[in-house]
């Protein structure tokens, strides 16, 4: 083998691997307190990365919209699960969450959508309108959820999914989008050329884990966080709102997503389903993470990264087989780690 | 004959359909898809329903068995009748391969490696040359009987409804039977059935094998119907669309799998040409609202429609009342007992730091009620895990009848004679009393799976059951035999636990609280059955906190504390042992 394709194709790997990482860690994070594993991670990917290269060429995606509309669906929900006892406080609360907040976000788009644009500003844009989505998405599909099984959270998270790539067709087309680099300062090494797109990915993961960690190893909200998913009652009886866990998961995960989304839309092009394949290996960095370590998950990417451009290489055809199939060695080795310890499940 | 009734009504009206004179074309390939859908469906029924086994990867078996016939059929001109029982064959060692990987999977790992190899077999289908890469095998003969080629949609129909109707009457027949038995167990934990000699990993296997061959019979059907094979239908999209269906009939139901094969193929259908007429040609608006209602559906009705259909019916289906003369062969009992029937020398458990059986040792005489006691935490229950096989010892010897069982599995020490119920209750909620009972006969029977399939078990069934309604009889249940077990009082589960623990025809009991949550004049009727039992020759070993009802029943008291054993004898001696009054109450009183 040559050692330039090698560096070259691990090189591949490693930013790939990165932007798996991100996409694990957030997985990671909302199995961590929600136990739901989010398979709608890779929607946040394309609406991030499609809503910001809508808005490179000036246009106000239809996201915005979305967000609008899920807002309401949720001040309903929020009003019919409050009927007991309606006060006004509340009411003005949810209000301003769910109807105030995604308006004055579309008002902005549309405001500030040009041409012209600067970057900085369709990012915050993009990372706003999905952040909304999955503010939203938490409270119309999963906390009506929050007390079921694993398994019933994981058929309703397949079913965002179906529902969620089915709009993102609707607004982004069928036709893929690439959006504008972040930077185009670039650099070389030896025969490696690095981009500042790439020095972004790795600076950006590198962030993530690092502030994850302290969250959760160290404040009391990530604590809490982690409370919640060991037991909801018990988290409920010593003062923790586990609904606001939930919310704050969601939003961490889909502004993680969108992040990832236009790191590397400038890099490929996306398509409106491509967000499923790329969250699915984030999902193979999380399971060999045990869906509870974030630096584990973090190196196991960079192995899903690498992995994927070398066989990418040695055998195209059978790249999707090998990534999906590297998961199954991994699992036996959890089960067998780990007996199953009795489960009182339903 | 009765309860073949509504099969026979359905398998009636399902033929006459096509007959009926001008019915469109169109809803005979619509009830086609159903069938088709049902069969894949029905196993998700009994992996997922009713063993607790999540697969989003059936859609690959279908697979399995589609491009089986696909390949020898187009390359070799075999006869689609001999690729049959070959594409089921292929399903069924695909599903043995993945299987062996899978089932040990637990909690949520089991779901996300099912949809790990289902999405890593459809791009094996999409890439394989010999399969025709992407665009797959085209040009499949259809199925022919002699002259008469099943060419339309009208005509495989039969095929794919007859199809469906065996597997349905095949999958109930198991289902209620001795194997049956043991999968419904399956979601509720390993622990209870392997206490009474249930291979959990193989019936685990067994599901998942029995799911993929209906779902290669399903693939092997479709082949023949489009007569060409290609990856999409095989992908991760239609394994979740299985998942869907068999969650919306009602996933531990086989008639839901054919409703929710139903309703979710017409859905789809409607959602497909109507969809775009309400909203502009917009494509894929019925994936949109396909998984919106999914989620409604799990928030709304998690369990499924079928159960609520027939919640709704005016009668309720009768249910069999066994033939009590019916014996089953005593267990083979040695001529002279020997005195000492369960001996524990030092028996010793650790885990990681804590010491939670400290040497414990002890014997049950043959004829006696032994009760082992001690405040919250000494141990008590660790020691029955440690007898029965569920744990294993750090060290020590424990035998029953001088075959040493220590770290034998929990299905070979109840063979020896040896069985038990549990502290926290373990029945199947959703079974009754009577077929909770019989799980505890399940060694004293022999039928297989494939012997109930076919119905070929009913001597061995009824004699199980006989036994079982015995034992109800015996414990004072008899009123609630046909009730689900999780209707009755906690205390009554309790004695429904005994029950089952006395199918196995036990040389010795051990019961685990058996008093806790019983009335008194309940404990009054247990102490009885209990002295009574001990009389015709059982053991008792059991761990109580009434420490009326355990003073007044027990021969021997053994005392634990913090895992070591600080007393032992009679009821009376226990009484003023000064080291048991300090562990119950701190100091010498």
């Amino acid at each position: 083998m040559n050692t330039t394709i090698m560096l070259f194709l691990l090189q591949d790997g490693i930013t790939n691997g990165a932007i798996y990482a991100l996409l694990g860690l957030a997985l990671v994070l909302v199995f961590a307190v929600t136990r739901v594993i989010l398979i709608p991670q890779g929607e946040f990917v394309t609406f991030g990365a499609l809503s910001y290269a809508m808005l490179a060429t000036g246009q106000v995606p239809g996201t915005a919209r979305l967000a609008v509309a899920m807002g309401v669906v949720a001040f309903g929900l929020d009003l019919y699960a409050a009927r007991r006892s309606l006060r006004l406080k509340l009411v003005v609360r949810s209000a301003l969450l769910n109807i105030v907040l995604p308006v004055a976000i579309l008002a902005l788009t549309y405001a500030l959508a040009g041409p012209k644009t600067p970057i900085a500003i369709n990012i915050a844009l993009s990372l706003l309108i999905v952040a909304a989505i999955g503010l939203f998405l938490y409270r119309i599909a999963f906390q009506p959820l929050a007390h079921t099984s694993v398994l019933v959270l994981l058929i309703a998270s397949v079913g965002c999914h179906l529902a969620l790539q089915g709009l993102g067709l609707v607004f982004f087309g069928a036709e893929g989008l690439r959006g504008p680099a972040l930077s185009n300062a670039a650099f070389t090494v030896g025969p490696l050329r690095f981009t500042g797109q790439s020095i972004a990915v790795y600076g950006l993961t590198i962030a993530f884990i690092i502030v994850l960690w302290l969250f959760f190893g160290f404040t009391l909200m990530g604590k809490a966080l982690r409370a919640t998913a060991v037991n909801r009652l018990g988290a409920r009886l010593v003062g923790i709102r586990t609904t606001l866990s939930g919310q704050i998961a969601f939003l961490l995960a889909s502004v993680i997503g969108a992040i990832s989304g236009i790191l590397i839309v400038p890099i490929t092009t996306l398509y409106y389903d491509t967000g499923f394949l790329i969250g699915l290996k984030g999902f193979i960095a999380a399971i060999i993470g045990g869906l509870v370590s974030y630096p584990l998950t973090a190196v196991a990417a960079l192995v899903v990264g690498s992995v994927e451009a070398f066989s990418s290489f040695y055998a195209s055809n059978f790249k999707e087989v090998i990534v999906f199939t590297l998961i199954l060695p991994v699992l036996v080795l959890r089960s067998l780690a780990a007996p199953a310890v009795e489960e009182e499940k339903d | 004959m009765t309860q073949r009734l509504p099969l026979i009504i359905f398998a009636i009206v399902m033929a006459v359909i096509p007959f009926i004179p001008g019915i469109p074309p169109f809803w005979i390939v619509l009830l086609d898809n159903i069938g088709l859908a049902a069969l894949v469906a029905m196993g998700l029924v009994l992996l997922t329903g009713v063993g607790g086994l999540t697969s989003f990867g059936q859609a690959a078996f279908c697979g399995f068995g589609a491009y089986t016939t696909a390949v020898l059929t187009t390359a070799y001109g075999v006869s689609p009748w001999l690729t049959l029982p070959l594409s089921l064959l292929v399903s069924g060692i695909a599903a043995v391969l993945l299987g062996i990987v899978t089932v040990r999977l637990s909690g949520h790992y089991l779901p996300l490696g099912t949809i790990a190899w289902g999405i890593g077999l459809f791009y094996l289908f999409s890439k394989l040359e010999f399969l025709g890469r992407n665009d797959g095998i085209s040009g499949i003969p259809p199925l022919s009987i002699g002259g008469f080629r099943m060419l339309d949609p009208g005509t495989i129909y039969f095929a794919i409804w007859i199809a469906v109707l065996l597997s349905a009457l095949l999958t109930m027949n198991l289902l209620d039977s001795r194997t049956g038995r043991a999968i419904r167990a399956l979601r509720r934990g390993h622990i209870a059935g392997e206490a009474f000699g249930v291979q959990t990993p193989r019936a685990k296997l067994l599901v998942f094998i029995y799911a993929a061959v209906l779902a290669g019979l399903s693939g092997w059907l479709y082949a023949h119907f489009q007569r060409a094979a290609n990856p999409t239908p095989f992908g991760a999209q239609a394994g979740i669309e299985y998942l869907f269906i068999a969650v919306v009939g009602g996933a531990g139901y086989v008639w839901g799998a054919v409703l929710g094969a139903g309703i979710v193929v017409i859905l789809k259908e409607i959602l497909q040409s109507y969809l775009p007429y309400v909203f502009g040609g917009q494509s894929q608006l019925e994936t949109i609202v396909f998984g919106i209602l999914l989620v409604v559906l799990l928030q709304l009705a998690p369990t499924g429609v079928w159960p609520w259909l027939m919640s709704k019916l005016p009668f309720r289906p009768a249910r069999k009342i066994p033939d009590t003369s019916l014996e089953l062969p005593a267990r083979v009992r040695a001529p002279s007992t020997p005195s000492v029937l369960l001996h524990i020398d030092k028996a010793r458990k650790q885990f990681g730091g804590v010491i939670a059986v400290n040497d414990v040792s002890f014997d049950v005489g043959a004829r006696e009620i032994v009760a082992l006691i001690g405040p919250n935490g000494a141990g008590k229950s660790t020691t029955f895990n440690l007898i029965t096989g569920v744990l294993t010892s750090t060290s020590g010897a424990i035998s029953v009848l001088g075959t040493k069982v220590d770290n034998a599995p929990p299905q070979e020490v109840v063979k020896l004679g040896v069985s038990r119920t549990f502290q926290h209750v373990k029945l199947v909620p959703d079974m009754t009393v009577l077929e909770n009972v019989a799980i505890g006969a399940h060694l004293r029977g022999h039928a297989g799976a494939i012997s109930s399939m076919f119905r070929l078990d009913r001597a061995d069934e009824a004699r199980l059951l006989a036994e079982a309604a015995r034992q109800i009889e015996r414990v004072g249940l008899g009123d609630q035999i046909d009730q689900l077990a999780g209707s009755l009082s906690l205390g009554q589960q309790r004695i429904v636990e005994i029950a089952r623990a006395l199918c196995v025809d036990p040389l010795l009991l051990l019961l685990d609280e058996p008093a806790a949550g019983l009335r008194h004049m309940e404990k009054q009727r247990l102490a009885a059955l209990l002295r009574q039992l001990r009389d015709g020759g059982m053991s008792v070993l059991l761990v109580e906190h009434d420490m009326g009802f355990v003073m007044d029943l027990a021969d021997r008291i053994v005392v634990l504390d913090f895992g070591t054993k600080i007393a032992e004898g009679t009821p009376a001696d226990i009484k003023t042992n000064p080291d048991v009054i300090k562990a119950y109450l701190g100091a010498t009183a």
